[in-house]
């Protein structure tokens, strides 16, 4: 039986470990400037973890089988505990621990503890059940206001956003179903919503933020590589959670401003 | 009585001890000392619970005041506490009610703590202390545990003319919680009162009857102490 | 004449004393495992609908016909709080905490023997309540157990969302002062009726866990109530507590300037206790079962203590490890995360000190002990994956994927019930009299040990990759179609492990009647539940008290007669 639970043990640790190793099943390939940095934490993290876990469960798998009893186990070694072993693991496993999250908060910070550097693109994302909607607020470079009066989701559009069309600064506002933004510039994103906690989830881009009524959220990231990347919401939201997706298309910084001029173009 | 073996080995058993491990008196004949200190721990681990309750609905108040809300028209945050016109004057003499009938509730519990000291005495043959007139503590302390939910009732009465209901604004939403939170957990010490009250009825023994009514009077007054303190917060915190 | 009033009644006569109504903390245990067993079959039971419905979205099944969106969520909802609440908080506690704690002090029965069987009625009319959501006009909820408004706040914002949602959070209501009253219980019974000698640094593991459970429901159930108190105003009476200015389903809600993330960090205060709730007596009963089946007193009993007790404080201050991606401040998320991180350090030392326990023992393979190192390797694989949800800049890409299912799962979802299972086959000898079927105890650990590693594992990979949580199928994201081949294997990986715990069911209850008669202490453990009778008589000691002289896990001292000493023996121990 204990050499039973030994295989069973070890192969499981094998086998759950080289899922891992081979990436069989993986972070999707990083297209934001913050990626190299959050990805390098990630394999920190679990080279450490997967250690640990190679030890414990190693080690749990051959003690069982070595201290199984037999007519001739010796007697057991009495004994309370070793109080020095005790104060040496655990400030082996706090110093590991708070290691390692003190790491990793370096990039939390940057990420999140300043806002967008001037320049930055600005796009408004708003969450409703089931739709993403997305908002330029144009040259003027101001949001235009909106107003619940004015919302109407299933009209899509400026409608479904709310829009005050009777706002000077909202004669230049382009609302769009999918997200356009420009390669290696930063964008500095407002979150929204409009009805209950959604949250703007793009695996690619390392970029998660919820989407929560009452609060305008700003963050920003950039993205470095040109491709469509799929937004799947990540807050559970009602029966349409599972299909209220969208799709970021990153382009070059030309075909971004010749997007964007066109949008404008159909306001007239 | 025979002290039997418990345990392989030979272990020596004593008479049935009650409490905590190795501080046992050895036998007191009976375990009503043993119950009333349980009982006492058992309320003060019941008001925690109530304290964590009310706890929890001060963090709520304080951030929900404090907490501002996106509003889009204005592109800006903006906060949305409100103002309530508290019946100062009827929570002022309602507070007073519920003061002195802490008072009362404590005249019950020493009056009922004396006359379970003097019960064994009063139980020989042929001693007499003499008729004692007892003082309805615990009756006027029902009455004024209910004249002070009734006073509630005249407060919320009031704040509705006045034409603060519950959803009139989060201040508004709070005043009631709060109030209605403290008025449930005191009706419900008006009925552990009334319970005292029967078991007298009903003629347990003493020791019963005055753990009951010690019990309830350390509820009773943590309910003073926590209408105070909500009033003060409804008050003062806004 | 004054009588002396004792503080248990007499044996009771007639059945609705005896087993409906009883006062007997034995029996209101019993009651308690076995509200429990039927609350995890209705569990699984959803949870498999669940997995079918994920690998064959559009497939008719029988009883329940087609799956839409919406059912799937009201399945995932009362799976999560079913499970939660009425199996990992009710099991663990009420079922075992409840027989034993008393027996293993030395007492004859909880403090307050009336209130212990109100805290029962109390908590299976909670039970039936939730059931009822069901069965009401449009269904159950949705909002999942986590109930985040706006969207369980408006009654428009899904079906389910009207009356379900409403006898759901009554239900929660209720459980909250059925635990209440149970923790007020524990922490009296525990604190006042220990036997003489049964100094608190000599009660066994499982009394501590279930002490500082208990302090963690006092602290923690009441915040729950206030969270529901406050949700169940926005719905009903027109408050502004949670809900902002929205519009649903084209309608302006006549709320505003309410703050969803009150809920976030009100439910989150007490839901992290709660997940504690749900492991630390699976702990104790891991260290009870490894020391006595590796014939060796538990390695460092006083740090075991200590990390309970750590944890308990610890798990206080960590809740906003649940809110990185909420909204709110970042600061906050670096503060949580950092005390985050310290909690892992107690436990860690656990595992350690588990293993320190079997090293150099003699270990006896019995059914019990195979599930208490289950506890050990599935606490190791649940455990790891927290050091990646502690830290923010990683919880982005991982916050509300099956990363985070698989890792609460692997801890409560199965390491939390070997714990349960570990004391079933433990102590059934002592609550039933009669020895379970060890063949059959052996293989429904196989199976379950391997198939819930197989269930359960695959979810990392499968959040790493964006597999997004509570979706009802990943037929409408591209990226999520391709990871379907893990949906499925985990879904027969499911099939088979609730299979399997047919075994474990037919075991229990055919054992009751037919197993082999128990011996008082057949398993040769040192405890004070294995001095007494089997089944225990009504007053725990048949009339006698127990005089405790020893620590509760005195195996292989040496010089001693034999293997192990009882707490209640005479002999002498070298000091420690």
């Amino acid at each position: 039986m204990g050499f039973a639970l030994l295989v069973v043990i070890w192969l499981i640790t094998f086998g759950s470990a080289y899922f891992f190793i081979a990436k069989t099943w993986w972070l999707p390939l990083g297209a934001s400037a913050a990626a190299h940095w959050i990805d390098g934490q990630f394999a920190l993290t679990y080279v450490l973890m997967g250690i640990v876990f190679f030890a414990a469960q190693l080690s749990l798998g051959y003690i069982v089988w070595k201290y199984r009893e037999r007519p001739s186990s010796g007697p057991v070694e009495y004994s309370h505990g070793n109080t020095t072993l005790e104060v040496v693991w655990t400030i082996l496993t706090g110093v590991l621990f708070v290691g390692l999250n003190l790491m990793g908060s370096s990039v939390w910070a940057s990420q999140r503890f300043d806002p967008a550097q001037p320049g930055a693109v600005p796009v408004e994302v708003t969450g409703m059940q089931f739709a993403w909607y997305f908002r330029y607020p144009g040259p003027d470079g101001k949001y235009g206001a909106t107003n619940v009066k004015f919302m109407d989701p299933s009209a899509g559009g400026e409608a479904a956003v709310g829009l005050d069309t009777s706002d000077p600064a909202a004669k230049d506002d382009v609302v769009t179903g999918t997200m356009f933004l420009p390669v290696n510039r930063e964008v500095d994103l407002s979150i929204r919503s409009v009805d209950v906690i959604h949250s703007f989830f793009v695996p690619s881009l390392r970029f998660k933020q919820d989407a929560v009524p009452g609060l305008n959220i700003h963050m920003h990231f950039t993205p470095n590589q040109i491709g469509d990347y799929e937004i799947a919401c990540a807050e559970l939201c009602g029966l349409g959670h599972y299909k209220m997706h969208g799709m970021v298309k990153v382009v070059s910084q030309e075909d971004f401003d010749k997007w964007l001029t066109a949008r404008e173009a159909e306001k007239q | 009585m025979a002290h039997e073996q418990l345990g392989r080995g030979g272990g020596v058993t004593e008479p049935p001890v009650r409490g905590g491990g190795d501080d046992g008196q050895g036998d007191d004949g009976s375990d009503y000392v043993g119950r009333l200190r349980r009982a006492r721990l058992g309320v003060a681990v019941a008001i925690a619970a109530v304290v964590m309750i009310f706890v929890s609905l001060t963090s709520a108040y304080i951030v929900r005041q404090g907490l501002p809300t996106f509003d889009s028209p204005s592109n800006s945050y903006v906060r949305d506490w409100g103002e309530v016109s508290l019946p100062l004057a009827l929570l002022i003499i309602n507070s007073a009610v519920l003061l002195i009938s802490s008072v009362t509730m404590e005249g019950a519990r020493r009056s009922i703590t004396r006359q379970s000291a003097l019960a064994p005495v009063r139980s020989i043959p042929g001693v007499s202390l003499g008729a004692e007139r007892r003082f309805p503590w615990l009756g006027l302390t029902v009455v004024l545990g209910i004249g002070f939910l009734a006073g509630q009732y005249l407060a919320w009465s009031e704040l509705r003319r006045r034409g603060f209901f519950i959803p009139t604004n989060p201040n508004s939403s709070f005043v009631y919680l709060f109030t209605g939170v403290h008025a449930v957990h005191l009706a419900g010490g008006v009925v552990a009162l009334l319970w005292a009250g029967v078991t007298s009825v009903l003629d347990k023994p003493i020791e019963s009857r005055r753990i009951a009514i010690d019990v309830t009077a350390w509820y009773w007054h943590f309910m003073a102490l926590l209408w105070i303190y909500v009033f003060a917060l409804l008050e003062f915190a806004r | 004449m004054a009588t002396t009033a004792t503080l248990h009644s007499h044996a009771p006569q007639g059945f609705i004393r005896k087993y409906i109504f009883s006062l007997d903390h034995k029996v209101i245990g019993l009651q308690y495992f076995f509200l429990a067993l039927t609350a995890v079959w209705v569990g699984m039971f959803l949870s498999l609908l669940m997995r079918i419905h994920l690998v064959w979205p559009t497939a008719s099944l029988p009883l329940v016909g087609e799956i839409r969106p919406e059912m799937y969520l009201s399945l995932l909802t009362m799976h999560g709080t079913i499970m939660v609440f009425f199996v990992l908080t009710t099991a663990p506690q009420g079922g075992f905490g409840n027989y034993f704690l008393p027996i293993q002090i030395g007492a004859p029965d909880m403090a307050f023997p009336v209130l212990n069987m109100l805290s029962f009625w109390t908590t299976f009319i909670g039970f039936v309540v939730i059931l009822a959501a069901f069965f009401v006009s449009g269904g159950a909820p949705l909002h999942g157990w986590t109930g985040y408004p706006p969207l369980s706040a408006v009654q428009s914002a899904g079906p389910g969302e009207g009356l379900g949602a409403d006898l759901w959070i009554t239900s929660i209501a209720i459980f909250c002062a059925a635990s209440l009253m149970g923790a007020l219980n524990f922490i009296t019974t525990t604190l006042d009726l220990r036997a003489k000698g049964m100094r608190l640094m000599r009660m066994p593991l499982t009394v501590w866990s279930w002490f500082i459970t208990a302090i963690l429901g006092l602290l923690a159930f009441g915040v729950l109530l206030s969270a529901g108190i406050l949700l169940l105003m926005d719905r009903n009476l027109g408050t502004s507590f949670y809900v902002p200015l929205i519009v649903v389903n084209g309608q302006i809600m006549g709320h505003k300037g309410g703050s969803p993330l009150l809920w976030q960090h009100l439910f989150w205060f007490f839901g992290h206790p709660e997940v504690y709730i749900a492991i630390l007596p699976g702990m104790g009963v891991t260290s009870q079962v490894l020391s006595t089946f590796s014939r060796k007193p538990i390695f460092g009993y006083k740090a075991m203590v200590y990390a309970m007790l750590s944890i308990g404080f610890l798990g206080f201050m960590v809740w906003g490890h649940h809110m990185f991606m909420s909204g709110m401040s970042p600061y906050s998320a670096f503060a949580f995360s950092l005390l985050t991180m310290c909690i892992g350090v107690p436990s860690a030392i656990k595992t350690f000190n588990w293993l320190g326990t079997m090293w150099k023992g003699r270990i006896r393979f019995y059914t019990p002990m195979l599930f208490a190192i289950g506890f050990v390797s599935l606490f190791v694989s649940g455990g790891l994956s927290g050091p990646f949800l502690a830290q923010p800049v990683l919880d982005i890409q991982l916050h509300d994927t099956y990363f985070v299912v698989g890792h609460f799962h692997l801890i409560m979802g199965v390491a939390a019930i070997f714990g349960i299972f570990a004391a079933t086959y433990y102590w059934f000898p002592k609550m039933f009299g009669r020895m379970m079927n060890e063949g059959w105890g052996k293989a429904h650990f196989w199976l379950t040990f391997i198939g819930t590693y197989a269930i359960f594992m695959p979810m990392h990979y499968l959040g790493m990759a964006g597999g997004t949580r509570r979706y009802s199928q990943y037929t409408e994201v591209a990226y999520l179609q391709r990871l379907m081949p893990i949906h499925t294997f985990m879904t027969y990986a499911a099939m088979i492990t609730i299979a399997s715990q047919f075994i474990f069911l037919i075991n229990l209850f055919w054992s009751m009647f037919k197993g082999a008669k128990a011996s008082d202490n057949p398993w040769e453990s040192t405890t004070l539940e294995w001095t007494t009778a089997t089944p225990p008589p009504h007053d725990n000691f048949g009339g006698r008290t127990p005089l405790v002289n020893h620590g509760p896990y005195e195996y292989g001292v040496p010089g001693a007669a034999k293997d192990f000493i009882m707490q209640t023996d005479a002999a002498s121990t070298p000091a420690h």
